[in-house]
């Protein structure tokens, strides 16, 4: 156990509203698969909203696109869920038929101090992090993981890139 | 590769072979006893062939007590051989396939390109599935599918009315892209279902840790 949590943050361009028939398939799933996901080894915490099943209302950073959000006590608590639960290894294998497939990295993890909930500020900043400079320390994917800090060191920052961006002279623009 | 070369050499023997195909296809670690038994040998050859198999790194060793008594006067713990993970491959003369397949499905992940991988899949599945009904088109159902399976490499066993699969045939690369292998191995599946003629039978994934994630469920209920 190490005083950090696993913080995930994604974002689909879905291929039409909420309501239309080719998200059908999607919208039906989201009540069941959050279920699971509440019920699941090592789940802490999901973003959630009043208008819509999950978070399926929310478009913080542009209207097309849809964002999830959750945290872990582990990445592999995380892993086990996303490619080894049976019902959202499903959901993933039809990914294609809901979101267009994106340019940009549409996944990223981040540690944070257990007990600390993300807001989605944080989480963007580490999408913009991921895409800018590619996976690190303060922002990573499945593929390319990194471990929590080390106990005794000073915390992470929570807006990571503007910290790094300010630092290197370029400022954080938001799609 | 030469290392490859003689782990897999050490399979020539025919007993090792049978005790080899024992051992991986059930889902716990066996005792000599039960292996000698299953594969109709002394129990002392079993030992022997057994080690052997483990000091090539083909079974994995475990040792524990079966009688549930521990301490003083317990005796020695059992020794027990059950599958590893580790896997072997041989080509001769070398092929590297599985740098090929990383490549490319690396490349149809940053397409987006599943729907397409999944089509091909299914065509591919359907193909073998209507030349294996060709060989095996008065067996049953379920045999067929069994032995379809079987042959495919997947390791079928029974699991009430389900078909369960022991081994997945493309481990490594499922293990570095899931959604985008699991995917594909479902529509393989769900065509050598459809090619086969293989009816009251549906594929869905259900991973089990150290499993295919494909289970073959028994769709009757459906059926009027």
């Amino acid at each position: 156990m190490t005083g950090y949590h696993l913080a995930q943050l994604n974002v689909g361009r879905p291929r039409g509203p909420v309501d239309s028939t080719v998200m059908a398939g999607f919208m039906a799933q989201i009540e069941p698969v959050n279920a699971l996901a509440d019920a699941a080894p090592g789940f802490v915490w999901r973003l959630q909203d009043g208008d819509g099943p999950g978070a399926t209302a929310l478009r913080p950073c542009r209207p097309d696109i849809m964002v999830n959000m959750s945290v872990w006590q582990s990445l592999e608590a995380l892993r086990d869920f996303v490619y080894r639960n049976g019902p959202h290894l499903d959901a993933m294998r039809l990914r294609r038929e809901w979101f267009h497939k994106m340019a940009e990295q549409h996944l990223v993890l981040w540690w944070i101090p257990a007990g600390h909930l993300p807001g989605i500020d944080e989480a963007l900043d580490r999408l913009d992090l991921l895409r800018r400079g590619g996976p690190g320390p303060l922002a990573f994917t499945f593929r390319e993981p990194y471990d929590p800090p080390l106990s005794g060191q000073p915390p992470i920052p929570e807006r990571a890139s503007a910290m790094v961006m300010a630092r290197s002279g370029m400022s954080v623009a938001r799609s | 590769m030469s290392s490859d070369l003689s782990v897999i050499a050490v399979l020539g023997d025919p007993v090792r072979r049978s005790l080899y195909d024992f051992v991986t296809a059930q889902d716990h670690a066996v005792s000599r006893g039960e292996a000698a038994e299953a594969t109709g040998i002394q129990r002392p050859l079993a030992a022997f062939h057994l080690d052997r198999l483990a000091e090539a790194g083909l079974v994995e060793v475990t040792f524990r007590r079966t009688t549930g008594r521990s301490g003083p006067g317990a005796g020695r713990p059992a020794k027990l051989y059950g599958r590893t993970p580790a896997e072997h491959q041989v080509s001769v003369p070398p092929r590297d396939y599985r740098a090929a397949a990383e490549l490319l499905a690396g490349v149809v992940d940053v397409l987006g390109s599943e729907q397409e991988l999944q089509r091909a899949a299914r065509s591919r599945g359907a193909a073998a599935g209507r030349s294996a009904l060709r060989g095996a088109a008065d067996a049953g159902h379920r045999d067929r599918l069994t032995g379809m399976l079987a042959e495919q490499g997947y390791r079928p066993y029974p699991d009430g009315p389900d078909i369960r699969l022991r081994n997945c045939p493309f481990h490594a690369l499922a293990s570095r892209y899931p959604p985008l292998i699991c995917g594909m191995n479902l529509a393989l599946l769900e065509g050598l279902l459809d090619g086969a003629g293989v009816t009251g039978v549906a594929a869905r994934l259900d991973p089990r840790p150290g499993e295919c994630c494909v289970v073959m469920t028994s769709s009757k209920n459906n059926e009027h």
